[in-house]
């Protein structure tokens, strides 16, 4: 029976593997509470992080907001509904596209960033050679990476949506001339705390998973140069299902607390 | 004497493979205490024993008195400061400075500062490697031999009383490779420290060593001087000599 055989091992293996992670979260509470904390390290990542991103994530929303607009419209206009492009575009953009399709490119961009560079100091023995003096390394690789990705990425899905937003204007206003303070007015007057807060809310667990999944991945590669390349690759594979369960999950708990 | 290191049989197996199989071994303050052994013999496995970066199955393990198996991690860390590790690979933080490389355990480690002023340490260590000018360089820029030194130089800047090298000549060309024996000879001399030397390198093994230590299938198979070592009719020992 091998065939029985592998998915029985597979099974367990992907079991073994959710608990390490789990194992791996819990360390990361219990060692971002204690001092001492690496502050100035901290703020690094939080720039590489932003700063790393920042160009794509633009690029990324404007090309959303586009495309997004330019799709809708004729549909939108043989209803006679044009008037309902602005509320329309920034609901779907602020509740759901802009920050699964962001956190998405941030988990390319940074989940492999993250799980590479961990995994090649892993390899290389500069995180033994860290134990080894008697310093922390998880303290000043782990809990300062997944706190960043955990502030930046909300920050990051913001300024995404703003310039999705943006570009939607864009396309409003050569199409339906419409005024910048019009689309801005209707875009707002649709949307409800119901939307912005657990739009928002849930960005911060979307960093939270691609630090936390690019970090295991990372610190936990083994066999030489090769595990290297498969923890960057597993890091952004793994991070991007683990963003579509928590966007179920954070849709689930929106749908009761706020009602939809 | 109470040695700094005493291993009394030490057992490791990694699944099947037994690699240590009742090692044992005494460090004395002061002095050079060479391991020889072929390639996948345990060496390492050995070494990263003694600092914990692995736990043995058995046996017993002390470091300065105290056994390292039974320590907590506040207590391990504490120790660690004291045992410099030379990494095969030299291991330096590839993303900071030779600075930062040296900053990185001295700022984490305030009470070894001793009321000196960090800049001072770190000149004055570099110096004494002999890559005073390479402070601002990165780990990228420098050859094999001289990241060596500074990996030298990241462990020596905690006064540690006791240095574990591993392989400290591997990969190196047999110019470099004397310079650094020469540095490790000179570091002794200036800095008081007992080191353990792992290496198949028998010219280092006969420069560097006070005391050596055969290490075959996991046993100290065969331990004496470099000469008395050398005269031994046994034909495994031989083989290291030829
Ligand atoms: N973490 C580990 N997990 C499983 N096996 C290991 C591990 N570390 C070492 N081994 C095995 O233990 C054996 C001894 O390895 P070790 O690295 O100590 O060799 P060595 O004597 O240092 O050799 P070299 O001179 O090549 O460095 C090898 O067969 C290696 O495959
Ligand atoms: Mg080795």
């Amino acid at each position: 029976m091998p065939t029985t055989y592998f998915q029985q091992s597979a099974l367990r293996r992907y079991l073994a593997e959710t608990g390490e992670v789990w194992l791996f979260a819990r360390r990361f509470f219990r060692e971002a509470i204690r001092r001492p904390f690496e502050w100035r390290e901290l703020l690094h990542q939080c720039y590489i992080v932003g700063n790393q991103s920042l160009f794509l994530v633009g690029m990324t929303g404007l090309i959303m907001g586009l495309v997004l607009t330019l799709q809708t419209r004729p549909t939108m206009e043989d209803f006679g509904a044009e008037a309902y492009m602005p509320a329309m575009v920034g609901v779907s953009i602020i509740r759901e596209i802009g920050p699964v399709v962001i956190a998405l490119i941030c988990a390319g961009k940074i989940g492999s960033s993250i799980g590479a560079e961990l995994g090649s100091m892993k390899v290389t023995e500069q995180i033994a050679a860290m134990e080894v003096s008697g310093t922390n390394p998880f303290k000043y690789l782990v809990v300062t990476r997944i706190l960043a990705t955990t502030l930046m990425v909300p920050l990051l899905v913001i300024f995404g949506d703003a310039i999705a937003l943006f570009g939607s204007f864009l396309v409003e206003h050569v199409k339906g001339e419409v005024s910048f303070r019009l689309f801005f007015n209707k875009v707002f007057r649709q949307l409800s705390f119901g939307d912005l807060i657990p739009a928002t809310g849930k960005t911060f667990f979307f960093g939270f998973a691609i630090g936390l999944i690019g970090c295991y991945k990372g610190y936990t590669s083994q066999k030489g140069t090769a595990g290297v390349g498969r923890a960057a690759n597993t890091a952004v594979v793994v991070a991007s299902m683990l963003l579509f369960v928590i966007d179920f999950i954070a849709v689930l708990v929106a749908d009761i607390f706020f009602d939809l | 004497m109470e040695p700094l290191i005493h291993i009394a049989n030490l057992y490791k197996s990694f699944g099947d493979l037994d690699v240590l199989n009742g090692f044992s071994l005494d460090l004395f303050d002061g002095e050079n205490l060479v391991i020889v052994g072929r390639s996948g013999s345990g060496k390492s496995v050995l070494l990263k024993c003694i600092v914990r970066l692995l736990e043995p199955d058995s046996g017993t393990l002390q470091v300065l008195g105290q056994s390292v198996p039974a320590l907590s991690q506040y207590e391990m860390d504490h120790l660690r400061t004291e045992v410099g590790f030379l990494f095969q690979g030299s291991a330096l933080y590839d993303s900071m400075t030779v600075r930062e490389n040296l900053e990185f355990p001295l700022r984490r480690h305030p009470e070894k500062m001793k009321g000196h002023v960090v800049e001072d340490l770190i000149v004055s260590t570099l110096k004494s490697v002999g890559l005073a000018h390479t402070i601002d360089m990165m780990p990228e820029e420098l050859s094999g031999g001289m990241q060596r030194r500074i990996a030298l130089a990241r462990t020596l800047i905690l006064r540690p009383r006791i240095i574990l090298y591993d392989e400290p000549t591997s990969g190196l060309d047999p110019i470099t490779a004397k310079e650094i024996i020469e540095l490790m000879l000179q570091i002794q001399k200036e800095y008081h420290t007992a080191a353990l030397i792992i290496t198949h390198d028998m010219d280092c093994a006969r420069v560097i060593s006070n005391r050596m230590i055969i290490l075959i299938d996991g046993t100290n198979y065969a331990e004496g001087t470099y000469a008395a070592l050398s005269k031994l009719p046994d034909p495994r020992v031989q083989a290291f000599f030829k």
